[in-house]
C-alpha cells in the first residue's frame, strides 16, 4: 500500500517507521529460525549420544571417571541442600498447621514433598549448576584449543569418548543423588521437628513412612532420569558448539546452566502432570 | 638456490597422489574462504603451503583429512573420495594420517605418555608395547624426559614436539603440519623444522605443511637430514630438495604451485610482494 507523502520530513519518518518494522520482523524471523535450528541440532546431537550406547566402542573408564565427578563430587551440595530444605519444610508446615492443631502431619508433609517434588527438582538444579557448567566449559575449552579436532584427527569419535559417558554417568548418578537428597531432606525435617519444634520424633518418622505409596516413590525416581539427561545433554551440546575463544566458553557455560535449569523445571511440570494422570 | 626441482625431475610425480584436491571451494558465514582450489601431494612429496594469515591455510589442511567438508569439489585421500564420506568411515582413514596442530592441541588432562599414546590406547594395545613405542617417539623428538609430565608443565616448543611425537607414533602415511613453528623463537623453530626434515628424509613420509615463515620453508628446501651426524646439513650450493615444493594462497585462490626455483622467479605481484 502506498501513502501520499508530500512532506519530506514525513516521508523520512515513514521510511524510518517502515525500516524499523522491517528490522523488527527480520530480527524475529532470524531468531525463530535460529531457535528451530538449535532445537534440530540438539535433537540430532542427543539422538547420536544415546545411540552410541548400543554400538561399540564404549569407553567404560570414562564412564567411571564421570560417575565419580558427578556422583561423588556433587554429594556434599546435594546432601546439604536436601537437609536444609527438609528443615525449612518442617518449619513452614509446623507454623502453618499448628493453627489447626495438626502438627503431627509434619512428617507426612515433609516426606511427600521431598520425595515427589523437591528432592528431584532441587537435586537436578544443584547438579545442573555444578555439572552442566563444568561439562560446557570443559568441552568448550577443548573445542577452542582444537583438542576436539585433534581427537577426531587421531581417529577417535569425541561423541563416543566424551559425550556418551557423561550422559550415561549423569543419568545414573542423578538417580542415586536424588535418593540421598530425599533421605537427608527427611532427616532435616526430623531435626527441626525434634530439636526446634520439640515434637515427637517416632511420630514424625511413622507419619513420614506410612503416608508414602509406591506411586509417590516412582514419581520421585522417574524425574531424575529426565533431569540427568537434560543436564548432561545440554551441558555437552553447548560445550561442543562453542565458538569465539575464551569469551565463547563463558557464553556456552552460562547458556548451558540457564537452559538446563529452566528445562528441568519445565520437564518436572510436564512429568508431574503425566504421572499424576497415570497414578 | 636455483634449482633443478621441477615437476619433470620430481621422482614422486608419476605415482598416484596421496592427496588430491579438485576444484574445492568452501565458505562459512560470508565470502568464500577457498575457491576452486586444485593440487595434489604425491608419495614422498613435501608440499609447503604459504600465504599470509587468514587466507584459509588451516582450513585447507582440515579439509585434507575430513575435519571440514567442502561446499564444492572433491578431495581424494589415499585414493578415496572423502568430501561426502560419513564421519564413521572417516575415522579409520584419519588414523593413517598424522596431524600437528597450530598450538599442539595436547589433551590437558592427560600426561605426555597418554597424549602420545592416545591412538594406541584407543586400539587397546598392551601397556608394555605402548610404553616402548612412546619412548621411541619421544626419543625421536628428543623429549624422553617428559614421559610422565603433563602438558601444562611444558614450554610452547616442547608442546609442539610432543604433538609431533603423537602424530608420528603410528607411522602415518601422510603428515599434516599446521604452522608448527608459529609463535616460537628462532632456535626452537629450527629444532621443529629439523624434526620435520628428519621425518621427510628418514621415513619419506609425504606431508603438507602450512607456514607463513619463508625462512622455515627455504630451510626445508635447501637442507637435508644427515642420519650419521643426527642433524640437518645444507645441500650443495645450487641444489634443492626435489620432493619439496610450494603452494601459495591469496584470498582463497591458489595462485602458485611449483618448485622453489619457480617461486623465486615468479612474476606474480602477490608472490613477489610476499617474498620481499
Amino acid at each position: 500500500m502506498r501513502y501520499p507523502v508530500h512532506d519530506a520530513g514525513m516521508r523520512r519518518g515513514l521510511f524510518i517507521l517502515q525500516t524499523g518494522n522491517f528490522m523488527a520482523f527480520d530480527t524475529i524471523d532470524r531468531t525463530a529460525k535460529q531457535l528451530v535450528l538449535t532445537v534440530q541440532d540438539y535433537s540430532l546431537f542427543a539422538h547420536r549420544a544415546v545411540m552410541n550406547l548400543f554400538r561399540p566402542p564404549r569407553y567404560w573408564p570414562e564412564f567411571l571417571i564421570q560417575a565419580d565427578i558427578i556422583g561423588v563430587g556433587s554429594m556434599s551440595i546435594v546432601l546439604l541442600s536436601g537437609f536444609f530444605t527438609g528443615g525449612v519444610l518442617a518449619l513452614q508446615s509446623a507454623s502453618t498447621v499448628s493453627a489447626f492443631g495438626a502438627t503431627a502431619i509434619t512428617g507426612r508433609f515433609v516426606s511427600l514433598t521431598m520425595i515427589r517434588e523437591l528432592g528431584p527438582v532441587l537435586t537436578g538444579v544443584m547438579v545442573s549448576g555444578r555439572n552442566a557448567s563444568s561439562m560446557a566449559s570443559e568441552l568448550g575449552s577443548m573445542v577452542v584449543t582444537e583438542q576436539i579436532d585433534a581427537m577426531r584427527a587421531l581417529g577417535v569419535d569425541p561423541m563416543r569418548k566424551l559425550v556418551t559417558p557423561r550422559l550415561f554417568a549423569c543419568v545414573t548418578m542423578l538417580f542415586f543423588l536424588t535418593i540421598v537428597a530425599d533421605a537427608f531432606g527427611i532427616l532435616g525435617g526430623a531435626f527441626v521437628t525434634i530439636f526446634m519444634n520439640h515434637q515427637d520424633g517416632p511420630q514424625y518418622f511413622s507419619m513420614a513412612w506410612e503416608s508414602l505409596r509406591y506411586p509417590d516413590i516412582i514419581q520421585g525416581l522417574v524425574k531424575p532420569l529426565f533431569s540427568g539427561f537434560i543436564i548432561s545433554s545440554i551441558g555437552c551440546f553447548y560445550g561442543m558448539r562453542t565458538s569465539g575463544g575464551t569469551e565463547g566458553v563463558g557464553r556456552a557455560t552460562i547458556q548451558a546452566v540457564v537452559t538446563a535449569s529452566v528445562l528441568i523445571i519445565v520437564a518436572d511440570f510436564i512429568l508431574t502432570r503425566i504421572l499424576l494422570g497415570i497414578f | 638456490m636455483n634449482a633443478p626441482a621441477t615437476p619433470g625431475n620430481n621422482p614422486a610425480a608419476d605415482l598416484p597422489p596421496v592427496v588430491a584436491f579438485r576444484n574445492v571451494s568452501i565458505a562459512f558465514d560470508g565470502p568464500p574462504v577457498l575457491q576452486d582450489v586444485s593440487f595434489s601431494v604425491a608419495p614422498g612429496e613435501t608440499r609447503i603451503l604459504l600465504g599470509p594469515a587468514g587466507v584459509g591455510k588451516s582450513v585447507l589442511l582440515k579439509l585434507t583429512n575430513g575435519l571440514l567438508r567442502p561446499d564444492q569439489g572433491s578431495i581424494l585421500l589415499f585414493g578415496e573420495e572423502i568430501s561426502h564420506m560419513p564421519e564413521e568411515q572417516l575415522f579409520p582413514l584419519r588414523t593413517r594420517t598424522g596431524m600437528v596442530f597450530q598450538e599442539g592441541a595436547l589433551f590437558d588432562s592427560l600426561s605426555v605418555r597418554d597424549n602420545v599414546a592416545f591412538q594406541l590406547i584407543s586400539e587397546r594395545i598392551p601397556d608394555d608395547e605402548i610404553d616402548t613405542r612412546v619412548h621411541e617417539a619421544l626419543r625421536f623428538v628428543q623429549l624422553e624426559d617428559t614421559f610422565a609430565l603433563y602438558p601444562s608443565s611444558l614450554s610452547g616448543g616442547m608442546r609442539r614436539r610432543v604433538a609431533i611425537a603423537r602424530a608420528l607414533i603410528r607411522q602415518p602415511e601422510l603428515l599434516l603440519y599446521d604452522s608448527p613453528t608459529g609463535g616460537l623463537d628462532p632456535v626452537t623453530s629450527a629444532t621443529i623444522i629439523e624434526l620435520v626434515m628428519k621425518e621427510r628424509d628418514v621415513y619419506r613420509t609425504p606431508s603438507l605443511m602450512v607456514t607463513h615463515r619463508l625462512q622455515d620453508a627455504f630451510t626445508l628446501c635447501t637442507h637435508r637430514f644427515d642420519e650419521e651426524q643426527n642433524r640437518m646439513v645444507p645441500l650443495p650450493k645450487g641444489q634443492t630438495d626435489p620432493n619439496t615444493t610450494f603452494l601459495m594462497l591469496e584470498e582463497g585462490h591458489l595462485i602458485f604451485d611449483g618448485s622453489l626455483h619457480d617461486l623465486i622467479h615468479s612474476q606474480n605481484p602477490f608472490v613477489r610482494e610476499f617474498l620481499q
